[in-house]
């Protein structure tokens, strides 16, 4: 995973330095709904359409928003065009937020030994 | 020493919100203190080899926190914590921002709920961290470059020699 710092020092990961916030675009149903339609095969504007009760403007701006994110990608097929999940995009978030888990893992170890400490302290 | 202490992260996008509950083997009333007083806050809250140093502390409904977390590197970053309520060892909440060296708040920030009982000698902490935008997400690092200087294994490796 590529990781960027901001001039604060704090980092932040490649996926924040997109157009759209990540986790906005995965935090609709509706694009979830997308994500798990998708992700078992590559399907036409209509054909996902069809999986809900929307219209086909609504869906084709669901799938602008995901590729904006770069979730989704388009590939060209006749005169259609299919889109498919892009799984490891979907890793990364996961990636980072066991990344986060990680930091709470370490500083939860720290604190039992804190603990330990005081309370040999205290007898 | 009890050593299977539960511990559970989970994060719930929709919500924004990051859920985490941990067990510590310790009675109420020091766990309690090791969340609240700075001295020992600056203890346990950075993860090696980070190192956190608390300016100022006034633990109190409408008080503050000015604290930095401090890289290897010698690099501040520096957070902001408002306290909103405060039921004596029982719950606390604040408010976090991410600040600089002047305490300059940046636009978002996070509400912090933690939740204290005890059982059986067994202390369990829950929080909730609630962020009021995805955008500000990646301040969930909380500026550890973790990964960046190291892998996680060896910052493990470390950590499991500095315990040891």
């Amino acid at each position: 995973m590529r990781i960027y710092l901001q001039p604060n020092g704090f980092l932040i990961n490649k996926f924040f330095k997109m157009r759209r916030d990540i986790f906005q675009a995965i935090a609709d149903p509706t694009r979830r709904g997308i994500i798990a339609l998708i992700a078992l095969q590559a399907m036409t504007p209509n054909a996902i359409a069809e999986n809900f009760n929307t219209t086909r403007q609504a869906i084709s701006k669901h799938l602008r928003i995901l590729s904006e994110c770069d979730l989704v990608k388009q590939e060209q097929q006749g005169r259609e065009i299919y889109y498919s999940l892009e799984i490891e995009k979907m890793k990364e978030i996961d990636q980072w937020l066991e990344q986060y888990r990680k930091i709470w893992e370490i500083r939860f170890n720290q604190l039992d030994k804190l603990l330990s400490t005081i309370k040999k302290q205290k007898k | 020493m009890k050593t299977d202490l539960f511990f559970d992260f989970t994060v719930d996008k929709q919500a924004k919100t990051v859920f985490i509950t941990r067990e510590f083997d310790a009675p109420l009333s020091l766990v309690w203190d090791v969340f609240t007083k700075a001295e020992y806050l600056d203890q346990w809250v950075a993860p090696s080899p980070y190192t956190a140093k608390t300016k100022y502390m006034n633990f109190e409904v409408g008080g503050k926190r000015f604290y930095a977390m401090i890289g290897p590197d010698g690099k501040e970053g520096w957070a902001l914590q408002t306290y909103t309520s405060i039921t004596p060892k029982t719950n606390f909440k604040l408010f976090n921002v991410f600040a600089d060296k002047d305490e300059n708040p940046q636009p978002h920030g996070s509400d912090w709920d933690y939740h204290f009982n005890e059982s059986n000698g067994i202390t369990k902490v829950s929080i909730s961290i609630y962020n009021e935008s995805f955008e500000r997400m990646e301040m969930l690092l909380e500026g550890f470059k973790l990964g960046f200087t190291a892998s996680l294994k060896n910052l493990e490796n470390l950590l499991a020699s500095l315990l040891h």
